[in-house]
């Protein structure tokens, strides 16, 4: 069923959103750009007010930019009602009818494209059965636990057969286990549709490990779009950097650069090679990041000393954190293994070895 | 542990007793302002009419043979009180249109409102209680002041051309209902508004992202979702206008009776208390009968919210 993978599905094209005219309108999306291809899990992750539900909201219909265009398959789709646009959307509150059956709720969609009865019944059979609620098709849908209530939201939007999927923050209501569940059942349903995902989230484990292309949205912004290993291991500026996962920022001054490289001299002296975001050079101070389970602790001969202050253990893995004789906190994560090889303790003088292609330049 | 027990028991006992104290204003009004009366009027229904209005107290189920059939004065054989039947009919008839209308009007005036700004919701409501301020009376005198033939409206159609003669709607059933609608319409529009006012609009996008039209989605999510407002506003304002009685009288000129002229005409010029009686005890179970027929059938289907 996958199309060609490369066309866009949606283009979104310098799009602009203010709420409220008047002296001091808000600026909900700023200029935004980005295309999203067909058949993709496409994400948008970003803290809360970051104009995510909104640039959802644009692309269904239900508000309308102030500035820009959105293209569906190239088409401009600014002319279209909402009704008339073949996307629809899992809403964040589910909304589902409630004077309506879960099965009623399924077929409505349906009804209203005045497809004949007997499509609709089977379709609606196999929506249930996608969803696994075919015991409950006769239920009202204020009698169904929130996490099935999800699902026949899901069911509801996937019946129509659109081209486009929003899922706004969908699994943002349910306990961590069905959460779990959720995701899994989610990239399954994705997968035997082949209908174009976007998904909202501000939880950046779930973006990580649901997403084909992940956009990190701060204030109206996307700041960088790119895999779930393109985002977190290249993050291009501070606040990508800084939202997923944990990150040391390390002040350095580049020393040398060629094609995506550059050598970097550290506050201690030394010099590593990192990699350079798209399209950036620099040749004065820059902030260089390194994951904590891209460097390790020595005894000597790594590139930053310092003194161990404080050592947590996760079960999984431990975090040391080192005060660094330069200034600042660096922390290393290293896996728990069940060997008792003497390990370093609270107070003693350490070195940190940076793995190779560890660090990255980050673009502020 | 028998102790225990003991005091429970006591305190469920002392329990009983404060609850039935609480309730004791309610259940006096409960019985002097509505049981009480009713019986009244039951009693006196099966009563004879004294000469000079009252009753006498003697057994008789004349004033009920009475409310549907009318004894010959010549030959003393029964036949169908046209009369009364004739009025029963038109006060059913003109409570249903005023009902409608009512709807009509106050359907589109409730959802305006609704989906006002929070700030200037309360003010809408506040107009449209301002009528409510004023004596029906003299409400009624107002409408009858616009709709006569040398009124306002007739004027105004004359002077722009568009109608040569005054038309007739003072003294018709259509001029006690335009009255009836514009006394009973805010009872219509408060609580279809409470009941849209509860009304998620994201189950209206949610419509609309599944192609249904504005108008499907009025008829398929919105109407179902008010109906509760739909059948308490339906009810307000289709029981006081089976029992109109200013309304009637004014805009009707005397002509045109309802239910509530004809029970009057028993207390007063007829002298006949108990056929007044027994026509009151028949307006309450036609109103009853409706209420029933009427929450049956707009019951099904919207069980399952509010
Ligand atoms: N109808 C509106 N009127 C005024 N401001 C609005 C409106 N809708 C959104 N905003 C503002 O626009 C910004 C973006 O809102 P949006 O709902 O898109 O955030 P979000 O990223 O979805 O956040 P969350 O994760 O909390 O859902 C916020 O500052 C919000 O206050
Ligand atoms: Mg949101």
């Amino acid at each position: 069923m996958p199309e060609s993978p490369d066309r866009n599905a949606i283009e979104i094209r310098r799009v602009s959103k203010f709420f409220g005219g008047g002296d001091a309108p808000v600026k909900a999306l700023d200029t935004v750009s980005v295309a999203i291809r067909e058949n993709e899990f496409f994400t948008l992750l970003g803290p809360s007010g970051c104009g995510k539900t909104t640039l959802l909201r644009l692309i269904a219909g239900f508000d309308f930019p102030t500035d820009g265009e959105i293209l569906l398959h190239g088409q401009d789709i600014a002319p279209l009602p909402p009704y008339k646009r073949p996307v629809n959307t899992v809403f964040q509150s589910y909304a589902l009818f409630p004077h309506l059956t879960v099965a009623q709720n399924i077929a409505f969609g349906l009804e209203m494209l005045g497809r004949p009865k007997a499509e609709i019944d089977a379709r609606v059979t196999q929506m249930l059965k996608l969803v696994r609620m075919e015991e409950l098709r006769n239920r009202s849908t204020a009698q169904i636990s929130g996490g099935q209530q999800q699902r026949v939201a899901l069911a509801r939007a996937l019946a129509p057969q659109p081209k486009v999927l929003l899922l706004d923050e969908p699994l943002s209501a349910l306990d961590f286990k069905l959460r779990k569940e959720m995701q899994i059942e989610l990239k399954r349903l994705q997968h035997e549709t082949g209908i174009t995902f976007i998904f909202v989230t501000h939880d950046q484990e779930e973006a990580l490990t649901m997403s084909d292309r992940i956009a990190v949205m701060s204030a109206g912004n996307i700041l960088q779009v790119g895999s779930p290993k393109d985002i977190y291991d290249r993050p291009a500026v501070r606040f990508v950097a800084d939202f997923i996962g944990e990150t040391n920022f390390l002040e350095a001054t580049v020393e040398s650069s060629s094609d995506g490289r550059a050598g970097v001299r550290l506050g201690s002296g030394a010099v590593i090679e990192a990699s350079v975001p798209e399209g950036f050079s620099s040749t004065g101070k820059v902030t260089v990041v390194i994951r904590p389970e891209h460097a390790r602790l020595a005894e000597a001969g790594g590139e930053l000393s310092g003194k161990l202050s404080n050592i947590v253990y996760f079960g999984t893995d431990t975090h040391f954190h080192v005060d660094l004789d330069v200034g600042g906190t660096f922390i290393v994560r290293e896996q728990n293994t069940r060997d008792d090889r003497r390990r370093a303790r609270e107070g003693d003088r350490v070195s940190i070895v940076v793995g190779k292609g560890a660090a990255q330049v980050l673009r502020d | 542990m028998a102790g225990a027990a003991e005091t429970a028991r006591k305190a469920e006992r002392d329990d009983i007793r404060k609850r039935w104290l609480l309730s004791a204003p309610a259940l006096l009004i409960i019985f002097f302002a509505a049981a009480g009366p009713l019986a009244i009027v039951v009693v006196y229904s099966f009563l004879e009419p004294g000469s000079y209005g009252d009753v006498r107290w003697t057994f008789s189920t004349d004033a009920w043979v009475s409310v549907i059939l009318q004894r010959d004065i010549f030959d003393e054989t029964l036949s169908i009180a046209d009369a009364h039947v004739a009025i029963f009919w038109r006060s059913v008839l003109l409570s249903l249109a005023t009902t409608v209308f009512a709807f009509l009007f106050g359907f589109p005036t409730a959802y305006f409102i609704a989906t006002r700004p929070e700030r200037t919701r309360a003010l809408w409501l506040f107009l449209i209680t301002i009528p409510f301020w004023t004596n029906l009376l003299i409400r009624t005198f107002a409408i009858q002041e616009v709709i006569r033939n040398e009124g306002l409206l007739n004027v105004a159609l004359m002077k722009l051309g568009l109608i040569s003669a005054p038309i007739q709607i003072i003294y018709t059933d259509t001029a006690i209902m335009i009255g009836m609608l514009y006394v009973y319409l805010p009872l219509m529009v408060l609580p279809l508004y409470a009941s849209m006012e509860k009304l998620d609009f994201r189950l209206v996008e949610a419509g609309y992202d599944l192609y249904a039209t504005r108008f499907q989605v009025l008829r398929r999510i919105i109407l179902p979702m008010v109906k509760p407002g739909i059948v308490a506003g339906s009810i307000l304002v289709f029981i006081p206008s089976l029992g109109a009685y200013v309304t009637p009288r004014i805009l009707g000129g005397g002509r045109n009776l309802m239910l509530g002229n004809l029970i009057e005409l028993q207390f007063g010029q007829g002298r006949n208390w108990p056929l007044g009686a027994s026509l009151s005890i028949t307006l309450l179970v036609i109103v009853m009968a409706a209420l029933l027929i009427y929450i049956r059938y707009a019951g099904t289907g919207g069980r399952n919210h509010g």
